[in-house]
């Protein structure tokens, strides 16, 4: 199982990690706003993920730490 | 003794600069000061230092940048057109303080203008060039000696007070020939911590940059820099005085302009008129303390200039109006003649009489 | 095991980019670069006039601030400073590198210059609001070519990469983008050339690298890199226009 680690307060809520996790298990939390005002990327399903770093790749803002 | 050596002004600039431990140069070719240049593309490759000539003025000046950010001794040099070309970068060297040597060797303008001397760049050089509040520390030699000795000068006090040196000479100093020591007093370049050499993973990083968003910031650093200026004004002030202790009539003269000015005084003396000279060394910061004394007992005071009247002003600032201030010039290219200058003391001394 | 973090040479703060903005990804690759080649100690980075204007203020390494445009002018005095120990960058937009600066870099490529360039291009001015860049393309509506961008008038975008290969000066000129997974390997691997080939003192590297600007395209990050696919990539391929090494050894 791989872990991922949001750096949630400086997500700005682009979904381009979204779009790039192979496993569609990403997306943007409707119920929660991080302090620059965007709903922040998390994981839906953490044992699903298999710690490709796509989603961090694509991320604009570095806010995703890969462990596996 | 050191022995003397027979050379353009243009030249000695050069070789001084060389003695002074620069070893960057970055120029573009224009007249009068092709010399500067061409003596740097000689001599650079022997020393292992740089000479590039650069795809513009505009370019040559950010080079300058670079090396300057980079912590080294760096200069470029042109004439008229091209410093305003520099305009650009001046400005930020300036509102990163960074220190560099700039030489401009006068031409006449504007626009394109003509090839022979002129001083009509000393607004410009006096009041920064550039965009924004800031000045340079403007150095007017009026021999080829002062060519060298304000060139070596001009690194010194660059460092000191991280800022742009000018040297403003003319096309008559940059062409003229005269005997020369090169022999300084070399002091070592100061420590620069600030400068962008690599952190080596041992320092924060370094930043130089000119640009600052919060105005409360940018505000401060003005004031900082003007704290700074202050001082230059305090302690950097250079000018010589030629028979003014009980001058009459006091000319106001730098550069070519000067030295034309000194024979008229002599003769002036001859003719039983009382006039001296005073010729700013630095325009900036414009020596006022002279100007102060001399104006307790001078009747006027003369500026003989080759432009249509630009140093003229700080003249009549430094005399706070007390005095008649006139204007002695010619321009285009062209020197006021001794006999000119001398008339013109003679109709001032008159006018002063009646 | 930590997979995938914030490389070292990239300061753990907030970018100042719009959300989707490609700029945060190609500053991790740079500084990704810096750090697997041990370079940040030794390196000096140029920051344009821009949108990219405060890079500086997010590389670990040294950094300068340079007037619109002069960024390749300045790296040439940082990096003739101290050719042996300095490694320069600069990080350019397209109307920084491209119009302003245009002398700079030709001049530098064509010095072959020992410096790497990152030149990014999004076909637009951000920074000011989205005006017509160089690279604008035919037809593209802009805050100053609000009615598409009319060739007739204002003439025809640039293809940097293409331009330089003409001359003889630089050693290597890649253009890449950002806009998958897939596309951000190969632009590292560019990246990457562009610093080895100065640390092995090989000359004047370009990488031109297609970027997005969602805000000032008017789409969403998504629409953009999609935006890059069909529209950037016809007018603009990817792919290497220079690389001399290779073509030397190929003879």
């Amino acid at each position: 199982m791989a872990k991922l680690t949001f750096k949630t307060d400086n997500c700005k809520g682009c979904g381009l990690c979204v779009d790039a996790c192979p496993k569609k298990l990403l997306r943007l939390a409707q119920d929660k706003i991080n302090k620059k005002g965007h709903h922040p990327a998390e994981i839906t399903d953490q044992e699903q993920c298999v710690g490709c770093a796509s989603c961090a790749m694509m991320c604009p803002d570095c806010i995703i730490k890969v462990e596996r | 003794m050191a022995d003397k050596v027979l050379m353009k002004g243009n030249e000695a600039i050069a070789e001084a600069a060389i003695i002074a431990g620069c070893r960057h140069y970055f120029g573009y070719p224009i007249t009068p000061q092709t010399e500067v240049a061409a003596y740097m593309a000689k001599k650079m490759p022997k020393i292992g230092g740089c000479f590039l000539q650069a795809e513009s003025e505009i370019a040559a000046i950010n080079m300058v940048y670079g090396v300057s950010s980079a912590g080294k001794r760096v200069m470029t040099s042109s004439s008229s057109p091209g410093i305003s070309l520099k305009g650009e970068g001046l400005s930020y060297l300036a509102g990163s303080d960074l220190p560099a040597l700039v030489v401009n060797v006068q031409r006449g303008g504007p626009g394109l203008g003509g090839i022979q001397p002129s001083q009509s760049d000393y607004f410009q050089a006096t009041r920064g060039g550039g965009h924004g509040d800031y000045h340079m520390i403007v150095l007017a030699p009026a021999s080829v000696q002062e060519m060298a000795e304000l060139t070596v000068k001009g690194f010194d006090l660059a460092d000191k007070y991280r800022m742009t040196s000018m040297i403003l000479a003319d096309g008559t100093m940059g062409q003229m020939m005269e005997p020369v020591s090169l022999d300084f007093d070399i002091k070592p370049a100061p420590e620069k911590p600030w400068a962008t050499t690599g952190t080596k993973l041992e320092r924060e990083h370094n930043i130089v940059n000119s640009l600052s968003l919060v105005p409360e910031e940018l505000e401060m650093l003005n004031m900082k820099r003007y704290e700074r200026y202050k001082q230059v004004e305090e302690n950097e002030t250079m000018y010589e005085e030629y028979m003014v202790d009980d001058a009459d009539i006091v000319i106001a003269a730098f550069g070519i302009a000067a030295r034309v000015s000194k024979n008229a005084v002599n003769e002036a003396r001859k003719q039983g008129i009382k006039a001296g000279l005073i010729r700013p060394i630095t325009l900036w910061p414009f020596p006022k303390a002279p100007f102060e004394r001399a104006v307790e007992h001078a009747k006027a005071f003369i500026s003989v200039e080759l432009s249509m009247g630009q140093m003229i002003e700080d003249v009549k600032l430094a005399t706070s109006c007390k005095v008649p201030v006139t204007l002695c010039n010619r321009v285009g290219g062209m020197i006021p003649s001794p006999e000119q200058v001398l008339k013109s003391i003679i109709e001032v001394n008159n006018g002063g009489v009646e | 095991m930590v997979v995938f973090d914030k490389p070292h040479a990239l300061i753990d703060v907030p970018l100042h980019y719009c959300p989707g903005c490609t700029h945060g990804i190609i500053h991790r690759l740079v500084a990704e670069v810096i750090d697997e080649l041990g370079i940040e100690g030794k390196t000096i980075g140029i920051a344009p006039v821009g949108c990219s204007v405060m890079a500086y203020n997010y590389f670990n390494c040294d950094m300068i601030e340079a007037a619109h445009g002069r960024a390749p002018a300045v790296a040439t005095g940082v990096k003739r400073a101290d050719p042996e120990n300095h490694i320069v960058f600069t990080y350019q937009g397209d109307g920084d590198l491209a119009s302003i600066g245009m002398a700079e870099t030709v001049h530098a490529a064509a010095r072959n210059e020992n410096i790497t360039v990152i030149f990014i291009n999004n076909a637009i001015y951000g920074m000011t609001g989205g005006q017509m860049a160089p690279t604008s393309l035919p037809g593209q509506v802009t805050q100053t070519s609000p009615y598409g961008r009319d060739t007739k008038h204002c003439g025809f975008p640039i293809k940097v990469c293409e331009m330089l290969s003409e001359l003889e000066g630089p050693e290597y000129l890649e253009r890449v983008t950002v806009n998958s997974v897939k596309n951000i390997r190969t632009a590292k691997k560019a990246i990457k050339k562009a610093f080895q080939n100065q640390i092995d003192g090989k000359g004047f590297s370009l990488v031109e690298v297609i970027s997005s600007c969602p805000t000032n395209w008017g789409m969403t990050p998504q629409a953009a890199l999609k935006w890059i696919d069909d529209k950037m990539i016809p007018y603009y391929p990817l792919g290497v226009y220079k690389d001399r090494s290779a073509e030397k050894e190929a003879e």
